[in-house]
């Protein structure tokens, strides 16, 4: 069964919309959720196919980019039982 | 970045979950300033542009470019292997008949060391959903109407392989050196939701 994000070709998700001189972080707590992940990834607690799996798995298109991002980052520390 | 004062939910979640990292040390501050740094001097559109003007303006090199993408970059001084793994880049060329438009259909696959962190729409179910079913009428929403002779190509990234489109060389830019010739080009030429 494909997963939530895999979305091409289907309908219903509206138009395109882009924000013009958008910046890369829309708040600071966007950037920490990035530079956490990689440093994660980079001492080996998960690995990058296993984030992705775990944002796949977790995500929801309600949620932003950086908060799908978090909640996967949150549920593979969770599983580890890291946190 | 340790300077965060911003008090939404979301914000605070964030900080309590880098201070528990902290104290287990499996996270430091100053490296996640680094690692920030070291993203953000690394991607940035202007290494997209660069690598369009010297294929513009060199045939040879663009020859190299289209053939073997990651063989050719280090000839700019650039690689793919910046992020967390190398990828394998394809870089497709506009023509008078043909038009690609790059996506990642799973997820926000995107060459982040050419084309500097991907604005949020690229990442948009929006956009990977009709780009690949629609990609005339998702393009006009950029505003690009093109003529219905030309061919349409969409290339979907995933996780070992990026796209980046390599936009025609606007016409009456013959005089112009690859310094004003970069300065032409656009990040969203890169991806082919605009002409250049």
């Amino acid at each position: 069964m494909p997963r939530i994000n895999d979305v091409g070709g289907q309908d219903g998700f509206g138009p395109v919309l882009e924000e013009l001189d958008e910046p890369p972080f829309h708040a600071d707590w966007e950037a920490h959720v990035l530079a956490m992940n990689r440093s994660l990834i980079g001492r080996g607690i998960y690995n990058l196919d296993e984030f992705r799996d775990a944002v796949e798995r977790t995500m929801t298109h309600e949620s932003s980019y950086y908060e799908n991002w978090f909640r996967a980052i949150r549920t593979l520390l969770e599983e580890r039982g890291v946190v | 970045m340790s300077d965060d004062h911003d008090d939404s939910p979301i914000a605070a979640r964030v900080r309590e979950l880098e201070a528990v990292l902290e104290e287990k040390g499996l996270l430091d501050a100053r490296e996640l300033d680094r690692v920030l740094e070291a993203f953000t001097a690394k991607a940035s559109p202007a290494n997209g542009f660069r690598v369009v003007a010297r294929a513009w303006t060199d045939e040879d090199f663009k020859a190299r470019l289209l053939e073997n993408a990651n063989e050719a970059l280090p000839e700019l001084g650039l690689s793919m292997g910046g992020g967390l793994q190398v990828q394998r880049l394809h870089v497709v060329e506009n023509t008078e008949d043909v038009h690609n438009v790059i996506v990642c259909t799973l997820c926000s696959c995107y060459p982040l060391s050419l084309l500097g962190p991907s604005p949020t729409w690229y990442k948009s179910p929006a956009y990977r959903s009709r780009v690949v079913s629609h990609p005339r009428e998702v393009l006009e929403q950029f505003g690009l109407t093109l003529p219905e002779s030309t061919e349409i190509r969409v290339w979907d990234a995933n996780a070992e392989s990026r796209y980046m489109v390599l936009p025609r060389r606007p016409e009456g830019t013959e005089h112009l050196g690859e310094e004003e010739l970069a300065a032409r080009v656009t990040r969203n030429g890169l991806i082919g939701t605009a002409a250049v």
